[in-house]
Order: structure tokens, then sequence, then C-alpha cells
């Protein structure tokens, strides 16, 4: 990481951590889901920008945390932050499991079974012998956890969202970094590897299905953490808010914000987040019909998303008369 | 007794629309290897349109023939504008493209004809026929046009020189090329027979269901199962496979498992299928060279 690099990281921390003092309240929690999509959608990026496997169903994983940290709280009277690993290594687990029979598909079939996934879950999680934990149609209402005491103490007072907000904005930190090292070392060159030739990833030695089955449990782990976030930030989970509407969205975060890039994810969770706002001001059904028109016009036009349209708005800026522009890795051609 | 040949009775009617779908579905993927996953909202569009002539004082059968009509060229121009640039990119950015096309059809709907479910007429006549406690009149009237779409087809596909020339372009367009087929419109064709056919589905399914602008999720996921275990590349297959499914389903959700859980079928169905026989019950193995 060069310098400007992390001098950009350090500017966007200090803004981060001033925004809550900044905004009003409805707008902080706004931005606490800002974060929560952006841990989301950087677990399907892994998967699908990095690894190269189509996931039409990580709602289910995002549905399985949200689940995990509301039956943990409301019935194990467990703490919030403790739901959170917990989630974590369910969805870990559970991502594992699925990745195992998906290993025998790819492209367009492992789109096809993950999007049953995505199509049948809120009927399982609506399902009766289950209602005692999960609620059923109701779902769990959850109460919103409190600052804790020591703040207070230090002069800082801090309402439950601002809290709520730093807490989030702590756990992305942490999920970031874990990403990035997780990316570059020798695991996230063995799924660049498979993505870009398996045949040749095989031949280096990679065991191409343990890698592609424990790259399907880390990105559901990823994504089943911000759910529990989620589940704790909106205080309520119910299964119809995890229809294939939610799984879709996630997939248009990182065709957006820009696949096979870490910073991707935060692009993308800020579109996710703020572009049907904006649009539902025009009409209820809206923000789907713009949703899918800028699918449309990022695949044919700008195929590397936002990350790669300031990659390489940043190259031509900083370009010398006889230096090469370095390279967009491209996933879409 | 009476209640399972009942069950097996009503799922042979909604396997019909499924294997209608499913029949779509294997269209789109013979002529170009592409699962479309928009299918679904095509033909929710499709209902709709039909739904908005009889409104205007059409007569039904007159409606029904526009609509499969408007269909055809809907399919024929989608191909042509949106999926054409996109059809030698990788599967994700094809994925993508679908996906975009689903949401996109879903909030063109709920805007144009808003959100609220609407009742659909049914040809058939109300009381039953041949007065039969089994099915009603609707549920034959499906499972007959299913045969009668099936057979045009298979007629269609057999007999006709554009039929043989739309065979010849899926198998080997290169060759296909060689001998004068416009390969291209021959899968701007496909795409409209398959945008025609789920018109149908959805005018069938539309009376039982309701009319709204999700009402071909489920479907879709039980058409993909039916494909699948048909054997995607095989029409005759999709149809058998349709019907299969709707049984299923049916006797499944009244017996065993309740109807909470019916799209689990579909679910296990399809990640069964994919994982234990790819290739379905009537579908060509594939073998990728290294």
């Amino acid at each position: 990481m060069n310098k400007r690099t992390l001098i950009g990281i350090v500017l966007v921390l200090l803004l981060a951590c001033a925004l809550p003092f900044a905004v009003s309240e409805y707008r902080n929690f706004q931005f606490t889901l800002v974060l929560i999509y952006s841990i989301a959608l950087l677990g399907l990026n892994i998967l699908t920008g990095f690894n190269g496997q189509i996931s039409l169903g990580h709602g289910a994983f995002y549905a399985i945390g949200a689940y995990c940290a509301a039956i943990l709280m409301e019935q194990a009277g467990l703490p919030y932050w403790a739901t959170i690993p917990l989630a974590g290594a369910l969805c870990l687990g559970a991502g594992f499991l699925f990745g195992l029979p998906a290993l025998r598909l790819e492209g367009l079939y492992l789109a096809l079974a993950t999007f049953a996934l995505g199509v049948s879950l809120p009927q399982l999680l609506k399902y009766h012998r289950l209602e005692e934990w999960t609620g059923g149609v109701q779902g769990i209402v959850i109460t919103k956890p409190d600052a804790p005491e020591f703040l207070s103490g230090l002069n800082l007072a801090l309402n439950q969202d601002q809290w709520l907000y730093f807490f989030t904005l702590a756990v992305a930190v942490l999920m970031f970094l874990l990403a990035r090292n997780l990316l570059r070392g020798r695991i996230g060159r063995a799924m660049m590897a498979i993505r870009d030739n398996p045949i040749a990833a095989e031949a280096m030695g990679i065991n191409i299905s343990l890698v592609k089955s424990l790259t399907f449990g880390i990105s559901a782990m990823f994504t089943g953490i911000a759910g529990a976030l989620s589940a704790i930030a909106v205080q309520f989970v119910a299964p119809d808010s995890f229809n294939i509407f939610l799984s879709i969205t996630f997939l248009i975060g990182i065709v957006i914000g820009g696949l096979a890039s870490i910073p991707g994810a935060l692009y993308g969770a800020l579109f996710i987040q703020f572009v049907p706002n904006i649009a539902d001001e025009i009409s209820k059904a809206a923000p789907w019909a713009i949703f899918g028109l800028f699918l449309l016009g990022f695949t044919y036009l700008m195929p590397t998303g936002i990350a790669g349209a300031i990659r390489l708005g940043w190259v031509r800026l900083t370009r010398k008369a006889h230096h090469k522009p370095s390279r967009v890795t491209t996933i879409l051609p | 007794m009476d209640q399972f040949i009942h069950q097996v009775l009503a799922g042979l009617a909604t396997g019909g629309i499924y294997a209608s779908v499913a029949l779509a579905l294997v269209m789109i993927y013979q002529a170009t290897h592409l699962v479309n996953f928009a299918q679904g909202e095509l033909a929710m569009f499709s209902t709709y349109i039909a739904w908005a002539l009889i409104n205007a004082g059409l007569p039904y059968w007159g409606a029904f023939f526009l609509t499969v009509g408007f269909s055809f060229v809907l399919g024929v121009v989608i191909e042509r504008v949106i999926i054409r640039p996109v059809e030698n990119f990788p599967a994700l950015a094809v994925v993508v493209v679908f996906i975009a096309l689903l949401v996109i059809l879903n909030s063109v709907t709920g805007w144009i004809y808003s959100f609220t479910i609407k009742s659909f007429p049914s040809p058939f006549p109300e009381q039953t026929l041949f007065g039969n406690k089994y099915m009603s009149s609707h549920e034959i009237g499906a499972i007959g046009v299913t045969l009668v779409l099936l057979l045009l087809l298979y007629a269609f596909f057999r007999y006709t020189p554009l039929g043989l020339a739309m065979r010849a372009a899926a198998q080997n367009p290169e060759s296909s090329r060689l001998v004068g087929i416009r390969v291209g419109w021959m899968l701007a064709l496909g795409w409209g027979l398959a945008a025609a056919i789920g018109s149908v589905a959805g005018m069938m399914v539309a009376p039982i269901v309701f009319l709204d602008p999700n009402m071909m999720g489920g479907v879709l996921l039980y058409a993909f199962a039916a494909a699948l275990l048909g054997g995607i590349d095989s029409p005759g297959g999709a149809v058998f496979g349709g019907f299969l499914v709707g049984v299923l389903e049916n006797v499944l959700g009244a017996f065993v498992i309740g109807n909470e859980l019916k799209l689990a079928v579909a679910l296990v169905l399809i990640i069964g299928v994919l994982t234990v026989r790819p290739s379905g019950f009537f579908g060509k193995v594939h073998v990728t060279r290294v």
C-alpha cells in the first residue's frame, strides 16, 4: 500500500468518525446501514468478484445471520456484541456446507441453484415447526442496545444510534482489514487463480474444491455478520424482508460498486442505500426500474463499476507522458 | 383415495403450466445456451397486456392471440436489443443482464398497472366438464392447451423448413451459416417463440394464482426444476418434468410436508438434480474437454 492510499484511508476514517455528530439521527441510521451493506457486499464480492462463483441467494446468509442474532439476544439473553461472532461462525458453517454441492455447478447453474435458495427462503423462515424460535410471519422484535457506561465517564455521551454507528464502523473496519489480508495472501491468490483458469490452478497444486467451498463459507460469514448487525440496527427481523430482491440488491451493489474490488463494496453500499431514496420520490416502483437500467448501463459501458471508473480516472489524471497506464482488471469484458 | 386422485389431477393441471414455462426456458437454452431468469416476468408482463386488452372490451380469444403475437415481437426485440450485445460475454454478465431485465419488467408492470391483485378470467366454463368431481374445467383446459402447444411446436420443428433451420442454427452455428441460415435471426426467433409460449402459460396460470407483478416467482422456480429434471436441452423432457413437478408439488404439499414448504420442494429438486444427475432424465450428457 503506498503512502497516498494510506492518507486517503485515514482521511475517510476521520470523516466517518466525525459523521454522526454532523448529521441528523435519521441520516446517522442510514449511514449505519451503508456500513452494514458494505460488509455484506464485501462478502459477496469475495465469492463472485474474486472467486468467480455467481450467487443470487446471498440474502439467505444475511437472513441466517440476522435471525441468529435476534434469537440469541431475545431468547438466550446474550449481549448484542456476542451474537456477531456467533452469527459469523454459523454462517461460515452454513456457507461451507452449501458450497459443497455447489462445487459441481458452474456459472449459470450455480446462479440457478442459489436463485432457488433466495426465492424459497422466506417460506422456510415462516415454517410453523420453527415458529417457536423464528416467530413465524410476525418475526422478532429486538431491543436497541445502549452505549456502554464507561463512555459517559469519559464525557463522551453518545445516544443509542450514535453508539451503534461506531460499533458498526469498528466491525466494518475489522472486516475490511480481514478481507484485504485474506485476498493479498496465499488463499486470495488461489481464489483468483481458480477464477481465471481452474485447470492451470489445479496444475499449480491448488486444491480447487477445498478453496471453493472455503470461499463460499468465508463469503457467507461476511454476509452473515452484516445480517446480524442489521438485525440489531433495524431492531426487527421478519421473513418477508429477506426475499429474492434482497439478494438481487446485493448483486446490484457489487456490479455497480466494482467487481473484484475491496473499496467497490463501499461504493456499492452507498449506491444501494441512497439511490432508491432519491428514486422513491418519483414513484413506488421506480427504484427497481432505475436499478435495472443502471445494471444494464454498467454491464455494457462500465463493467468495472464505480471502483474501476475511479481507478481509471486517477490513472488518467496522474499519468505522465511516458508513463504506462496501470492495468485495470476486469471480470466482465 | 378420492383426495389423492384429486391432488394428482390438480397437480397435472398446474404441471401443465410449469411445463409451458419450462418449454420456454428450454427453447432459449437450446438456441443460446443461456438460462433465462426473466422468463417468468416476461410471461407476467404479457398476461397484463392480455388483461388490459380484455378490459378494453376484446373477446377472450381475440385478446389471447393478440397477446401471443405481441409477446413474440417483444421476445424478438429483447433478443435483438438487450441480449445480443452480451451474447459472448462470460456467465456473470449474462446473469446480470437477465436479472436487470427481471427487475425492470417487474417494476414497470407495477408502475403501469399498480401492485394490487387483480382477477383474470378463464376462457373455460364455470361448471365442471362431464360432471366429474375431480377437476375444474379450467384445469382440464390448461392441460389441453399445454398439449396443443406441444403438438404445434413438435410439428413446427419437425416438418417446417424454418423449424429445421432453427434446429440447425442451435446445433451447429458455423455450418449453418455456411449453408446460408441467418443464425442471429434464428436465435431471435427462438426468443420470440419462448416469449409467446410463456405468455400462454401466464394466461393459463393467472385465473388460479390471480394477477399481480410477483405471481410468476414460484412458477419460474418450479419451471426451472421441471426443465432440469427433464434435461435442460430436451423439450419433451421439459414437458414431462413439468407434469412430474406439478404432481410432486401437490401430493407432497397435501400429504407429507404441508403447503408451507412447497417452494422448498423446488429448491431440493433443483439442487438434487444438479448434483446427482445434471443432464436430467432425457438431456444429453456433456463432457468438457480439457
